[in-house]
Order: C-alpha cells, then sequence, then structure tokens
C-alpha cells in the first residue's frame, strides 16, 4: 500500500524505533504485506512495552483480579471499579511518570497527574482525591534537590488548579534513585454506577470524536521512550516529554461530567501514550469494531505536521469519544459551553481494520485487533535469575553489628532520617483540602479518609512500598507492601477493598531484573489473596535504570508500589494515631522481635542494605488486623498507628507530636533494645487506651489471639526509656518537621 | 437572603461554598455562569476559589472581564454583598471593587495549610459578630496570598476600618511570626470603605463540616447570617 508520500519501512528503521527483528517479521505477516512508515510508527509504539505490557502481562495475569465488590475486571476498562453501595462505584488507578520527569521534573510530574485524572474521569467518575508516591536519590546531592524541587512544582501546579486534593503519598530517598525518580501518580473518582463510561467502540456508523486540547508536535514517541533505559544522552529525548494544561484539564473534567449525565456517549478513552493511535486503535479492539479516521481534521496546533506525527502526539488534554449517531448536537453543545474543541474525525466501521486516511488519500490501513494488548501485540517470558545479592543478604544476622553506646544519638538520627522525617516541606505545595472531604486533615490517620458527600461512607486510601524490603526479598517484600498498605487502612477505620499497582523495575531483559519482578508479582499474588484485595489494575514501567560507571546496568530499587482503596462503612469509624490524654495507656499489639532486617536502622545507622526482609506472617497479620476492626468498631482506642519505618520508636513520637504529648515506656529484656526500638519487624500496632476501658480493650485483644504488651503511659511531652531520659516531644518534632525544608534551604547554586 | 455563587472556568471551590451553604448552613443557592449577565435576583454574591481562566496572565487577572462580572459591579455598587474567596479576592481587587493587590507569597510557593486569623473589623459585618481577640482556624491554599498596597492605602484601611481579619496565632495574638504569605501587617481580608465587599484568602467553607473536624468557618458565616438577618 505504498503511495507517493508513504514509503516503505526498513528493518533498520523497525530496529531504531525499538522493535526486534521477529517483531517487525511478524508485522509483514498479519498485514501480508510490509508496513508503510507511518503503519512502522504505530505499530512500534503499539507494541513497546509502554503499551503492549509484552513482557509483563503473563505474570501479571496470576493476580487475583475477582472480588465480591468489582464491577469492572482487571484491564477492561481505563481504570478500576469498586462498587461501593448506594448506587456509586470508585474509581482508581495509580500510574507512573518515571522516565519524562527525569529529564523534565516540572512537566514530566504535571503530566502524570494529568494522565492519571484523565483515566478516571473518562469514566465517568469524577476525581476526588489524589495521591502520589516518589522516589529520588540521596537528600543532600544538588540534582536531587532539584528534581525534588520540579516534580513537587509540577505535582502541585497541575492538581491545584485541576481542584483535587492530594489527600496521602510517601517520599524516599536513596542512591538507587539517583538519576532514575520515580513519579507514581494515583487518582480515586467517583462515579453513578449508571453513568459509567466505557472504553470500547461500537456501533458502526457511529460518529467518532477527538475533544479538548489541539494536537501538536510534543510527546512524539513518548511511549518508546519510556521503553528505553535512561542514560546520559536522555536529554536528547526532551521533546518526546508532553506540556500540561490543568486549565483545559479542568475544563475537560467538567465537560465529561456533563456527557455522562445523556445517553449520547458510546464510549470514551483518554489520549495518553500514543495519542490517537493507541485510543482509536484499542477502543476498535475493545468493541470488536474498526474506524475509519480523517486525520486531516484534527485540530493542529502548527501548520504542516506529517500523519505520522499526528498519529503519535502525546499532546495532553484530548479524550477520543464515540457519540451515537444522531446525538452528535448533544455533544458539541456541551464541549461548546465549556470552550473546548469538540471535532469529528471519524466513524466506527464493522471492522476489523483501523484506516486512517490524509486529505482523502489512506495512509494507514491495519486490524485494529492486530495492535494491542491481549490481540496481537507479542507476549513474552524472559530468562530469570536469582542475583548473587539476594543468598548474601540472607546470611546476615543481629549479632554481626553492635548495639550503639547511646541509643538517645542514634533515635535523634533517626528523626532527622529524610526517609522518616515529616514531608511536610512537599505536602504543604499541594492544596490538600479542595473538595471538604480530606477528613484526615485535623485528624491524622494511617490512611487518608476522604468523605463521600450525600452518603454515611467515607473511603480510605493509602500508597505504600518499602523498595528496600522488596529489593532485598521480592517476594516478601512485595507481600509486606501490600499487607502494609491493608494494616494502614485498617487503622484508619476502614476495610480493605482492592489494589492499584505501579510496577517499577529495571531492564526486563536482564535476568536478575526479571527475577525481582517474578518474585514480586508472587507476593503480591499471595497477600491480595489472603487479604482479599484483588489487583483491579495498574501500570508497569520497566527500564527505570542507568549505566554505570563500568559501563552495566543498574537497575533501581524494585518498586511495586501498592495503591489501595478502603471502605468506611460509616464515617464514625474513622480511627487517628495521635495520642489525646496524659495519662493514657500505650500497649504494643503484636509480637516485639530480634529483628533489625532491613531496616532504616540497619541501613543508615549501620551502613547495612543486604539483609533478609524483616520478619513477615500472613497469619499473624490477618489476626492482628481482625482484632484492630473490632477495636475500633467497639471504640476501645483513643489512637492507633501501625509500627514501620524507623520502628517502635518512632512509631511513638509520630503518635506524640500533634498535640504534643510524650511517653513513658519500658523495653522488653529478652529483645536488644536497638532491635526492640528501631527494628521494622512488621505486624505491630501501637495503640493508648483509657485506663477505664483497660479491662475490655485486653479481653478483646486476648480473644483475638493477638499477643499484647503493655509499654508504659502517655506523658505531658517528655520522652522515657527504661527510665532514661530521650528528650522531649516539641525538640523531637523540631527536627522531625524541617529537615527537608532545611536541605532544600541550602542548595548550592 | 438568597446566595449566587459565580463560575468561572476553572473555578474550583465552587462546589464547596455552594454545599457550605446550602447543605450546611441551610440557604437558598444558585450558580450563576460567567458567561451570563443575570444575577438571577441574588442578594449575595460569591465569588470563588480556584484558577479562573487557568490565572496564567495573574490570578484573577482575565475572570474580571467576564460578562457576569459587569453585573456583579453593579451589583456591588448599588450596595449588594459580594463577598471573595481566595482566587475571588484576587478578582475583586483585579475588578477595583477591593483597594490593593495579592502578591506572590514571599515563600515563592504554593501553601496550603491551616492558619489562624483573627476578626478585625467591628463595622464589617463579615467579622464583627465574632469573637475579638480569639484566633479562628481557617485553612489557606494560595501561591499569591501576599496582600500588598501602599502605605496611604493601608492608613486609610487601618482608619476606616475595613481590615477584616489578621493572620494571628492559635491564642489570637498578631505576630509576624505566624504570616504565611508576607502580607503587609498579617492582612488576610480586606472590604470596601461602604463594607458591602469582602474578600479574603483563607477558605471559611473548608472549615465548615463537622466530619473535617473543624467549624471555624462555620461560625464565619453564622456571625454574618445572623446579622443579615437582624
Amino acid at each position: 500500500m505504498a503511495t507517493s508520500t508513504e514509503q516503505l519501512a526498513t528493518l533498520d528503521q523497525a530496529k531504531e524505533m525499538g522493535l526486534q527483528e521477529a517483531e517487525f517479521n511478524d508485522i509483514i505477516k498479519v498485514l501480508g504485506r510490509t508496513p508503510n512508515f507511518t503503519e512502522m510508527c504505530i505499530y512500534s509504539v503499539m507494541w513497546s512495552e509502554h503499551c503492549s505490557y509484552k513482557n509483563s502481562i503473563n505474570l501479571l495475569k496470576t493476580l487475583p483480579k475477582d472480588g465480591p465488590h468489582m464491577l469492572v475486571k482487571a484491564g477492561e476498562e481505563n481504570a478500576g471499579l469498586v462498587d461501593i453501595g448506594e448506587g456509586l462505584g470508585c474509581a482508581f488507578k495509580i500510574e507512573s511518570h518515571n522516565h519524562p520527569s527525569a529529564i523534565e521534573p516540572y512537566q514530566g510530574a504535571a503530566t502524570g497527574v494529568g494522565g492519571i485524572n484523565r483515566d478516571i474521569f473518562t469514566m465517568g467518575a469524577r476525581p476526588i482525591a489524589q495521591l502520589n508516591s516518589l522516589r529520588f536519590g540521596k537528600l543532600d546531592d544538588d540534582k536531587t534537590k532539584w528534581l525534588l524541587e520540579g516534580v513537587v512544582k509540577g505535582i502541585g501546579d497541575y492538581g491545584n488548579a485541576f481542584g483535587v486534593p492530594v489527600v496521602a503519598g510517601e517520599v524516599f530517598f536513596d542512591e538507587t534513585y539517583q538519576v532514575n525518580p520515580l513519579v507514581n501518580a494515583m487518582s480515586v473518582g467517583i462515579v453513578k454506577t449508571k453513568n459509567v463510561i466505557s472504553a470500547k467502540a461500537k456501533g458502526p456508523g457511529n460518529a467518532v470524536y477527538i475533544v479538548g486540547s489541539a494536537t501538536g508536535k510534543d510527546g512524539i514517541q513518548g511511549a518508546s521512550f519510556a521503553s528505553k533505559d535512561i542514560s546520559a544522552d536522555s536529554a536528547d529525548d526532551l521533546p518526546s516529554v508532553q506540556v500540561g494544561d490543568p486549565f483545559q484539564e479542568k475544563l475537560l473534567l467538567e465537560a465529561s461530567m456533563e456527557l455522562a449525565e445523556t445517553d449520547a456517549v458510546v464510549g470514551m478513552q483518554d489520549m495518553g501514550a500514543a495519542g490517537i493511535t493507541c485510543s482509536t486503535s484499542e477502543m476498535s479492539a475493545g468493541g470488536g469494531v474498526g474506524m475509519d479516521i480523517q486525520l486531516d481534521k484534527v485540530p493542529l496546533r502548527q501548520a504542516d505536521m506529517k500523519p505520522f506525527e499526528i498519529l503519535m502526539s502525546e499532546s495532553q488534554e484530548r479524550m477520543l469519544v464515540v457519540v451515537q449517531k444522531g446525538k452528535e448536537q448533544i455533544v458539541e453543545d456541551i464541549f461548546e459551553k465549556w470552550d473546548l474543541h469538540a471535532v469529528q474525525i471519524g466513524v466506527v466501521t464493522e471492522g476489523p481494520m483501523l484506516r486512517i486516511y490524509m486529505h482523502g488519500e489512506k495512509v494507514v490501513e491495519v486490524p485494529a485487533d492486530s495492535l494491542v494488548l491481549g490481540g496481537g501485540a507479542p507476549v513474552y517470558t524472559r530468562e530469570s535469575k536469582e542475583p548473587a545479592y539476594y543468598a548474601e543478604g540472607q546470611k546476615f544476622t543481629l549479632d554481626q553489628i553492635a548495639e550503639p553506646s547511646d541509643l538517645v544519638v542514634v533515635a535523634r538520627q533517626l528523626l532527622a532520617n529524610p526517609n522518616i522525617c515529616s514531608k511536610r516541606w512537599v505536602w504543604e505545595q499541594y492544596d490538600t483540602m479542595v473538595g471538604t472531604n480530606n477528613m484526615s486533615t485535623n485528624k491524622p490517620a494511617d490512611a487518608a479518609i476522604v468523605n463521600i458527600k450525600g452518603s454515611n461512607k467515607a473511603l480510605a486510601m493509602t500508597v505504600d512500598c518499602n523498595a528496600r524490603y522488596v529489593y532485598n526479598d521480592p517476594e516478601k517484600g512485595t507481600e509486606i507492601a501490600v499487607a502494609e498498605a491493608a494494616r494502614n487502612i485498617v487503622c484508619a477505620g476502614g476495610e480493605p477493598s482492592a489494589v492499584t499497582n505501579c510496577l517499577n523495575f529495571g531492564n526486563p531483559y536482564n535476568p536478575e531484573v526479571y527475577w525481582q519482578f517474578e518474585g514480586a508479582i508472587k507476593g503480591m499474588g499471595k497477600a491480595c489473596e489472603a487479604l482479599k484485595t484483588p489487583v483491579t489494575g495498574g501500570n508497569v514501567s520497566f527500564y527505570n535504570q542507568t549505566a554505570g560507571e563500568d559501563g552495566g546496568a543498574l537497575p533501581v530499587f524494585p518498586t511495586p508500589t501498592i495503591g489501595m482503596i478502603g471502605i468506611l462503612a460509616h464515617q464514625n469509624l474513622q480511627a487517628t494515631l495521635d495520642f489525646k490524654y496524659k495519662g493514657d495507656l500505650i500497649f504494643l499489639l503484636g509480637t516485639a522481635r530480634n529483628d533489625v532486617n532491613s531496616s532504616e536502622y540497619l541501613h543508615s545507622i549501620h551502613g547495612i542494605l543486604n539483609s533478609p526482609a524483616p520478619y513477615f506472617d500472613m497469619k499473624e497479620e490477618l489476626t492482628l488486623q481482625g482484632c484492630v476492626k473490632e477495636l475500633i468498631k467497639n471504640n476501645l482506642v483513643n489512637a492507633i498507628h501501625d509500627v514501620s519505618d524507623g520502628g517502635l520508636y518512632i512509631t511513638l513520637c509520630e503518635m506524640g507530636m500533634p498535640r504534643g504529648l510524650g511517653f513513658d515506656i519500658v523495653t522488653d529484656s529478652e529483645i536488644r533494645e536497638d532491635a526492640f526500638l528501631f527494628g521494622e519487624s512488621q505486624s505491630r500496632i501501637v495503640v493508648s487506651v483509657t485506663e477505664d476501658y483497660e479491662d475490655e480493650f485486653i479481653d478483646t485483644v486476648v480473644e483475638h489471639g493477638v499477643e499484647i504488651t503493655l509499654l508504659g503511659h502517655v506523658t505531658r511531652g517528655k520522652l522515657v526509656v527504661d527510665e532514661k531520659h530521650f528528650g522531649f516531644i516539641d525538640d523531637a518534632k523540631a527536627i522531625y518537621d524541617n529537615v527537608i525544608g532545611e536541605a532544600m534551604a541550602h542548595k548550592s547554586e | 437572603m438568597k446566595f449566587g455563587v459565580v463560575v468561572f472556568p476553572g473555578s474550583n471551590c465552587d462546589e464547596d461554598i455552594v454545599h457550605t451553604l446550602q447543605n450546611i448552613l441551610g440557604q437558598e443557592v444558585q450558580k450563576l455562569w460567567h458567561k451570563e449577565t443575570d444575577l438571577k435576583g441574588s442578594d449575595f454574591v460569591v465569588i470563588p476559589g480556584g484558577f479562573s481562566y487557568g490565572d496564567y496572565l495573574r490570578s484573577g487577572a482575565i475572570a474580571r472581564f467576564s460578562p457576569i462580572m459587569d453585573s456583579v459591579i453593579a451589583h456591588a455598587n448599588k450596595g449588594g454583598y459580594v463577598m471573595g474567596i481566595c482566587n475571588g479576592f484576587q478578582i475583586l481587587c483585579e475588578a477595583g471593587l477591593l483597594p490593593g493587590a495579592l502578591l506572590h507569597n514571599n515563600t515563592r510557593k504554593f501553601i496550603c495549610k491551616n492558619t489562624f486569623i483573627t476578626p478585625q473589623s467591628h463595622t464589617c459585618m463579615i467579622s464583627s459578630n465574632l469573637e475579638f481577640g480569639r484566633g479562628y482556624q481557617i485553612p489557606i491554599a494560595h501561591g499569591e496570598g501576599n496582600y500588598y498596597a501602599n502605605e496611604g492605602t493601608i492608613k486609610s484601611l487601618n482608619d476606616n476600618d475595613q481590615v477584616i481579619f489578621r493572620y494571628c496565632q492559635e491564642d489570637g495574638q498578631i505576630t509576624e511570626s505566624v504570616n504565611p504569605n508576607g502580607s503587609v501587617q498579617n492582612i488576610a481580608g480586606v472590604c470596601n470603605i461602604g463594607k458591602n465587599v469582602f474578600g479574603m484568602m483563607p477558605h471559611p467553607e473548608r472549615a465548615a463540616d463537622y466530619l473535617l473536624n473543624n467549624t471555624d468557618g462555620k461560625e464565619l458565616f453564622e456571625g454574618a447570617l445572623e446579622l443579615i438577618k437582624a
């Protein structure tokens, strides 16, 4: 089908675009001819890792997808959808924007926020909360500061204008992310289930519209860029980074909400990676139809764009809408009201071909199904090999490190550790309150609680992943990530409901990376099964690594970020983490252990990275969570906070800081004091209890078979461990609150 | 009392103020679309927060040219109530209904956090019915909330009792250390000389729902409503 303007593609071009020789030959087989250049472009992006999940889908399929509350199965629509009752659904998803953020942190992060929100509102859901999970190199490095500042400003400027609060998140610093930061953004929306909009095209003869912003040359081949290693030359890929406009996004949101109330829309999909190409092929393939598209009708930002440029553009704030024939005017009127483009660019056809025309000339004719995941896109299982560091790390034991002579100093160092300290500097730049549904602003808890207006229910949500655990033991580390997310939800008063994941790994062609990936998926599957939290969708980001000094590839820590949603059957179940009253008793639920494995303490104080993952047992975890749910339901605890990064000591400090209260506790003589205070063994929760309820509280805990230890009591502000004075809570807070702000203020120019 | 809430493209606190007035305070509320010119009989017009028209030029700079604004200005000039919150305050300053301007925060960053403000004006109904000397916990969320006016204007604002709120400590004391954005004399809100047009950067509608565990903002609205009814 070569035309005067469309040269046949060559194998060299295919390779340059990231395809392998066998894949090029597959395309020839599918088409029965050699593709032209434009068609080649289409296959190269659609078969890129980013769009096709070709090296991950086999394993992703093993994750549990069904749950009693699922309205949409994983991968079927733009995002997962959980039934929350009363005719409402919760749409939620997490996505990475790592590669763009590595070279242009501001726009990279901003457009990540834009993309994930569009995934939610194209389903007809109004986003009500955002979360993010960020990872950078060491905080004392100037490049890190530049990246941190840009990413946070990008997320803030976009999300603040868009008008959806950021309610939770995590920020982690480690040299593994020095060149390749991770920027994962999650959005959560609410939809009337009767208004859910599908991402499938149906009904030959129906009109295909492009709506939103005009199309420009930005972001061309972004999907392919996301599917290769970040290197020193990555800045050359700058034109692959898109530019965001939150104002357009806001208009698009409001127009979409009005569309969802009509019966004019058959299907709608966001234009993210691979723009028009991806949306037309996925919508067609999803509905088992084809499309005829006229590229010359697409509103353009600049003249003389070539067909492949229009097809590949990743200009932001655009969507593809399939409109019921005869109801075009309804759609056009809504977009007119919001001053947005809405232009018909094609029609749905019987299929299966996707035909693309420019000025009447056919430039592309390919079977839509051959392009997409689950259709003709390639699927691989890669070679896997256990890395040497794993066995080495398993040998570590506590007696290899000496106990520091002064734990007061250690405690202070941990409070000032960037991974432990308050991330206030970050989240004060985000609008955390717009929408007046963030119930956590004045009631801190382990997970964010977001009110669902018009009902008595609320949502709990969190993002979690300790990548150092996952690095040291991918399977157990990921189990822990899921378990901790669920524990956070339970400690805030919620019932864990479902998971979205953002899988950030190195190059899957590296067998050791693939081994990490396999282990992580296995652990996630096990944990999600046990906790009855199906995985509703998410995103895979491979190639997060850089060339090391010796030329070898250095993958980042395997980082399978878990985003979890839970439901509070009633808003009054909301639990909080802050100590309330001086004199309240402090208990530890769960078992203290001689375990400092993979802890921040072991890494930052002793300089040891390789060790096993912290102790974790799912049975213990389930028992503990069951117990906590009952304690909260019966209102038996005044404060509740799980033990995580930094260990028990940090947990206690975090409980004291909001109201300036302290603690006086005793440690366990059976356990080494550093392990007791700073170890991160799992399935432990600290609670404070009024003396009046002590008996009822203990009865409940004992009935559940959870181990319980009386640690001590809440003080007016003094911090005391085994009668040793550890300082005052106000001083601890002054350290904890200002670490990042102070580091950012000392940037060398 | 009929409230009208103006909706510009890019407004994002419109639903929050509607929720507060309608569901929490039981008032009659209607939305006023920026392309219209009819205030639909509103007695009290609220310009909500957000990023009108994206705020790409300067906060509020474009919104003031919207068709609805001519009607809002006419309403204000007739003595009708107009309140601007956050971006709404910026728009009222741009429109010349309120003196002064909102500059970039002196931190050069967007800031969202709880602040305390304390009522100042004994003659403006938005503050006069509140407890003087007390700190009300009302959150801010803005990048350009640094209130500025020249010396002469500040003097006349003070002389005419036009400063409605200042940022303060939890105990109500006004100190520079709690000034979140560099505003002149900790000014968080002002009114016009006629005391019928008010603007403030903090968001009282974000502190009105008991589910959010802070209802200081509700008290602010209730104080004003009491006076309007009286």
